[in-house]
C-alpha cells in the first residue's frame, strides 16, 4: 500500500506542475503573441461617406469641384491625402460625381467651361461631361462616385484603391 | 525512448555535469541576503526580453520617439503591460544590485579569494546605472529630454576635459536627434552586451570559487 501511495502522489505532483506550468505558459505567451501579431488584427476602412455639404451649394450645369481630405493611421504615423471631385447637377434632382484622377496616369484633369471638356494636361487628354474619353490615351471614363442626398445633403461614397 | 533519446544528447553535451557544477555546488548555510544576486540575474533577462519586444515598435527618433511609445502604450495589446514590466524592472534592477552590492560589503565577500568578482561586480553596477541613464531619455518627453539636458551638464563641469566629454554625451554641442540615437544604441547593444559578458565572467567566479559563508563573531 505504501508503495501504491508513493506513485499516487507523484502522478498528483506531476498534474499540479503540468497544470500550473500551463497557466504560467499561457500568463507569459499569450500578451507576448498578442503583442507581436496586434496590428496585423486591426483592418482599416477603405471606404466612407463624405458629405460635401447642401445640393443648393452646387450650380445646375457647371460641373464644380469638391475638395476632401482622407486621413490614414498606421501606429504612430498619419498619412492626409486629398482628393477631388466635379460634382456635376443636370437638374434639380439629378446629380454625377467624377473623380478628377484622370484613368492614363492619375494626373488631376481640370474642367474647361469654354470647351465644356475636362482636360488632362499631362497627355491632353479630353473627356466630357459625362465623364467618357473624347480624346487622347486614357483606357476608361473617368470614375463615377456613388452618391446619395439625405436631408438635402449630397454625399459622396468614397472608396479607395 | 525519451531517456534514450536525453542521454544520447546528454553523452554529447555533457549537460548533467554543467547541471552539477552550476545547480549541485556545495554551499554554506546563508539567508535570504544571498539571492539578490539571483534576483539581479532575473531581472536583467526580464529586461532583455522586454526590451527586445520593445524595439518592434519603438522609434529613436525626435520625430517618432513620443508617438511610437503613446502607440505600444494605446495601440498595441498588452504593450502597456511589456513597457510597465521594462519601467519598473529597470528601477527594481537597480535597487537589487545596490542591495547585492551592500550585502557584499557588510559580509566582507569581496575579500580573498573573490577580489575579481566584486571587480566585475563594480563594472556591472556602473552598467546599470549606464542602463538607467540612457533608458532615461528614449520616452522623449519632457522629464526625459531636462534630466538628460541636466545629466550631461553636469558632466560637462569636470574641469579641463568637462566639455568634450558632455559633447561626446550629446553627440554634439546640443541635445538632440543624435543625442537620442547614440542612447538608444548604448541603451540596447554597449551597455547589454558588455553586461551580458560580465555577468558570465561574474558567474564563471562564483560557480569557481565558491560563495563565502555568513560571518560569525570574531570573524
Amino acid at each position: 500500500m505504501t508503495n501504491s501511495n508513493d506513485v499516487q502522489r507523484r502522478d498528483f505532483v506531476k498534474i499540479v506542475l503540468a497544470f500550473l506550468g500551463t497557466i504560467m505558459g499561457a500568463v507569459i505567451g499569450i500578451p507576448a503573441i498578442s503583442y507581436l501579431l496586434s496590428p496585423a488584427t486591426k483592418v482599416q476602412s477603405k471606404e466612407a461617406w463624405i458629405p460635401a455639404g447642401p445640393m443648393e451649394n452646387y450650380p445646375i450645369g457647371t460641373p464644380t469641384l469638391f475638395s476632401y481630405t482622407r486621413s490614414t493611421i498606421n501606429g504612430w504615423e498619419k498619412t492626409t491625402n486629398s482628393f477631388g471631385a466635379y460634382i456635376v447637377r443636370s437638374n434639380a434632382t439629378d446629380v454625377k460625381v467624377f473623380s478628377n484622377m484622370c484613368t492614363h496616369l492619375s494626373c488631376r484633369v481640370n474642367w474647361k467651361n469654354e470647351l465644356s471638356e475636362y482636360i488632362c494636361p499631362c497627355h491632353d487628354a479630353h473627356f466630357d461631361v459625362e465623364g467618357k474619353v473624347t480624346a487622347g490615351p486614357p483606357p476608361a471614363p473617368l470614375y463615377a462616385y456613388e452618391t446619395k442626398v439625405e436631408e438635402g445633403v449630397l454625399y459622396v461614397h468614397h472608396v479607395e484603391g | 525512448m525519451t531517456d534514450r533519446v536525453l542521454s544520447w544528447i546528454d553523452e554529447r553535451l555533457g549537460l548533467t555535469s554543467i547541471y552539477n557544477i552550476v545547480f549541485d555546488r556545495k554551499v554554506p548555510k546563508v539567508n535570504w541576503w544571498f539571492t539578490l544576486g539571483s534576483a539581479t540575474l532575473f531581472l536583467f533577462l526580464i529586461q532583455t526580453i522586454t526590451g527586445i519586444f520593445l524595439t518592434v515598435y519603438y522609434v529613436p527618433s525626435p520625430d517618432h520617439a513620443y508617438d511610437s511609445i503613446q502607440y505600444i502604450m494605446n495601440g498595441v495589446a498588452f504593450g502597456w503591460l511589456i513597457r510597465g514590466i521594462h519601467h519598473w524592472g529597470a528601477s527594481l534592477m537597480v535597487l537589487s544590485v545596490f542591495i547585492h552590492m551592500l550585502r557584499t560589503f557588510y559580509m566582507g565577500a569581496y575579500k580573498f579569494p573573490r577580489e575579481m568578482t566584486w571587480l566585475t561586480g563594480v563594472v556591472l553596477l556602473l552598467a546599470t546605472i549606464g542602463m538607467g541613464f540612457t533608458g532615461y531619455l528614449l520616452p522623449w518627453n519632457q522629464r526625459a529630454y531636462w534630466a538628460t539636458t541636466v545629466g550631461t551638464e553636469i558632466a560637462g563641469t569636470a574641469p579641463l576635459i568637462g566639455g568634450f566629454i558632455e559633447r561626446i554625451l550629446r553627440g554634439g554641442s546640443d541635445l538632440s536627434a543624435v543625442t537620442l540615437a547614440r542612447f538608444f544604441s548604448v541603451h540596447i547593444w554597449f551597455f547589454p552586451a558588455t553586461i551580458a559578458l560580465l555577468i558570465g565572467i561574474h558567474l564563471y567566479l562564483v560557480i569557481r570559487m565558491g560563495i563565502s559563508s555568513v560571518p560569525k563573531d570574531g570573524d
